[in-house]
């Protein structure tokens, strides 16, 4: 069976929704607050799958052409909102451009930013497209992390990888760059190059005009060029000049998580971005009265691609804001949904409940959520439950059920395989449990006892196929459960300097996910591999026994971890279970201390529940393999859920 | 309430919901979010049941790692607001 979106039916409802969305234009907020700020977007020529010829790369950018409108509006707690416009981020942009130049970074250079999120971590991103280096955006170290075992693990990806250069804070720079093979620069060093080369940019736009958005005009790439010899002395002048890129390079690489130093670096090129762009622009029915309103991280694929690529290329305003701000913050979402008109916002499920749960009441005073138009779950499995709580505490700032939609995606399609159309409610597909654990069925039932409610995860977007194998590869027929496969004109162009690694199939990417389809719809039901999906980020449990593995007092290799459904939280919750020889109660909290504290420190992540059991209480397989599955189920049992 | 028992009250809290783990039996001065025992969203949560229990309003100025990684941390930043 294979479906792609070109399906008459589907086209339908996108357009609809469209229609409707263009004749109710956002709605004041009820309590009308002193600081809304209404962002116009003017946007000549929208990437669309019409005009998807019309880019070359993603420096066809709408926010790199000259122009007052926003390009982002940057939050950050208790400072005030700082708007960029298309003609300050073009020109930032080109100064980050020059000044990387000027580090001696050249085309297909491999760089790193790991910098907390902030405007020159984004300026260098787009610095390093524009003299055709590959940039990757990266995790920064945080408090909980241990800093020896993050820089191995970059020192690891360097090596193995021919990282050119990595970009991170000013007051890590130094430390860093004892530990990796390649030089390391701190922001303020790339920002006061940068500045050097303002003046001179400064100069390009005169005679550049809304008129010629595409290319980069002659007179400002010779100001930019003569300020550079005046300045640096430097002889390739020339080089500042956008390179000839063509849309099949790779442009870009997102990392999948898990050990840093075996990261594989999903490379992309100009065209699979600009394809996913166009298609997924269509599928959400992106148009120009559109804000986006983004918390997540830009080392995370929801985060670069819906929450960053998309509205920068698209030329919609960008309201963006820090990770760790938002999880200590929640209400800062809401807060800048109502001030800035915001119409679309991407969360994993885990922030449904965050948000429903976590953000005090006196927080959301006046404030309106009536001018979104989608709220879209992605990233990890999507809980009706979290659907259900957000909608409840939400519903009186004019949040909406169908509002409510959700996306399939991976980094290696780039971003997106399938979305709900918008302004319908995600079909809840109640299935009988029996004939889904035992004969790989998904069996229409009535709701009760022995059902189970999975909800859809939409059609495939455009130029995107979606297929379900058997485990010896076979296609099956709708509503059979197997692995799901892809096939699209948006796939990585392979894993970086990964030669070994062949992501293809018969040029299908198996996903490694288990699902079914129905009606043409995605269905999402668990994993081939045993990934553990934690608040929207993937988490090898290997990686997680390693680190508890080391612990003194813990029996090396009878350890398990394992992800642990929570409707509460809204996401799996890690568990660890660890076999040790003591009863004595001082010497078990030492050690239950010591594994929550290495696993924290060695890979960001928080184990929620220890538990110590005595030997032998780990159930291996035949070859002598933990089995992490049956492990679980004797935990929930004794557990008595 | 005076202190003792807000310290009390934010211990078993902490315990009880973040940690997951009554048995735990937390220190005045250990990482809580540092030594991995519960997440920064928990400090969202943490707001909410300090702003339902005691009536206090802690800002988000103030609700950061660095400020409230401990239970003295925590309970000297509600006492301070109490009345």
């Amino acid at each position: 069976m294979t479906l792609n979106r070109q399906d008459a039916k589907n086209a339908k409802n996108a357009k609809k929704s469209r229609d409707t969305t263009l004749s109710c234009p956002p709605k004041m907020p009820k309590n009308g607050h002193d600081n809304v700020v209404s962002l116009r977007a003017r946007v000549r020529l929208m990437l669309t799958l019409s005009t998807r010829s019309q880019y070359a790369t993603l420096l066809d950018a709408a926010a790199l052409r000259l122009g007052e409108e926003t390009a982002i509006v940057y939050l950050e707690t208790d400072q005030p909102p700082i708007h960029v416009s298309r003609t300050q981020f073009r020109r930032q942009v080109l100064a980050y451009a020059a000044a990387l130049l000027d580090m001696g970074i050249v085309r297909r250079d491999l760089i790193i930013i790991t910098d907390t999120q902030s405007l020159a971590s984004i300026y260098a991103f787009w610095g390093a497209l524009w003299i055709g280096a590959i940039p990757s955006m990266f995790p920064t170290l945080t408090e909980k992390l241990d800093p020896d075992i993050y820089m191995q693990g970059l020192a690891e990806l360097a090596a193995r990888s021919g990282v050119r250069a990595i970009l991170t804070t000013d007051e890590f720079a130094p430390v860093l760059a004892r530990h990796v093979p390649c030089p390391v620069y701190g922001s303020s060093r790339l920002r006061d190059t940068s500045l050097q080369t303002q003046t001179g940019i400064e100069d390009m736009d005169v005679g550049a005009t809304h008129e010629s958005p595409l290319q980069t005009t002659a007179s400002e790439e010779a100001s930019v060029g003569t300020r550079r010899a005046v300045s640096g002395g430097h002889d390739n002048v020339v080089s500042l000049h956008r390179p000839q890129q063509s849309e099949g390079e790779v442009c870009l690489l997102q990392h999948s998580s898990g050990t840093t130093g075996l990261q594989k670096g999903v490379a992309l090129s100009h065209a699979a971005v600009l394809n996913q762009l166009a298609s997924y622009s269509d599928a959400v029915g992106l148009h120009d009265g559109d804000v986006v309103v983004s918390w997540l991280p830009l080392y995370h694929d929801m985060g670069l691609i819906a929450g960053f690529l998309l509205p920068l290329a698209q030329g919609i305003p960008l309201v963006l804001m820090s990770p760790f701000d938002w999880v200590s913050h929640p209400a800062l979402l809401f807060r800048a949904i109502h001030d800035y008109q915001a119409t679309l916002c991407w969360l994993p499920n885990f922030a449904y409940n965050h948000c429903a749960r976590r953000i005090r009441a006196r927080d959301l005073e006046g404030l309106s959520a009536a001018s979104m138009r989608l709220f879209i779950n992605c990233s990890e499995p999507v809980y009706a439950e979290s659907h259900a709580l957000f909608l409840e505490r939400f519903a009186s700032l004019g949040v909406t059920e169908p509002m409510l939609s959700v996306c399939y995606a991976m980094a290696e399609n780039t971003f997106a395989v399938s979305q709900t159309p918008p302004g319908q409610i995600p079909h809840p597909d109640v299935i009988d449990r029996i004939a889904l654990e035992q004969q790989l069925i998904a069996q229409p039932t009535e709701p009760g006892e022995g059902a189970v409610v999975k909800l859809s995860c939409g059609m495939p977007i455009a130029n995107t196929e979606v297929r379900v194998l058997d485990d010896a590869g076979t296609p099956l027929p709708e509503r059979r459960v197997g692995e799901l496969a892809i096939k699209s004109d948006c796939m990585l162009s392979g894993y970086y300097q990964r030669d070994d690694l062949q992501p293809f199939h018969d040029g299908w990417y198996l996903t490694g996910d288990r699902g079914y389809l129905a009606d043409g719809e995605v269905y999402v039901v668990g994993r081939s591999k045993d990934l553990i999906i934690n608040a929207g980020k993937n988490v090898y449990p290997q990686d997680i026994e390693a680190l508890v593995n080391t612990v003194p007092g813990v029996h090396a290799g009878r350890v398990v971890a394992f992800g642990v459904p929570d409707t509460r939280e809204g996401t799996e919750l890690i568990a660890v279970v660890a076999e040790i020889d003591t009863d004595d109660a001082e010497a078990r909290q030492i050690i239950d201390r010591a594994i929550r504290q290495t696993v924290a420190a060695g890979s960001a992540v928080t184990v929620s529940y220890v538990s110590l059991v005595d030997s032998r209480w780990l159930i291996k397989t035949s070859s002598g393999k933990i089995a992490r599955a049956a492990n679980r189920d004797k935990w929930q049992q004794e557990r008595g859920r | 309430m005076d202190e003792k028992e807000v310290r009390e009250k934010l211990r078993s809290y902490i315990t009880r919901e973040l940690i997951r783990d009554e048995s735990y039996r937390l220190t005045d001065d250990e990482g809580i979010v540092t030594g991995g025992l519960m997440d920064s969203f928990s400090l969202a949560e943490f707001a909410v049941y300090v702003e339902s229990e005691f009536g206090v309003y802690i800002p988000d100025s103030d609700l950061t790692v660095a400020r409230m990684n401990t239970l003295d941390q925590m309970v000297a930043r509600v006492m301070q607001d109490m009345k």
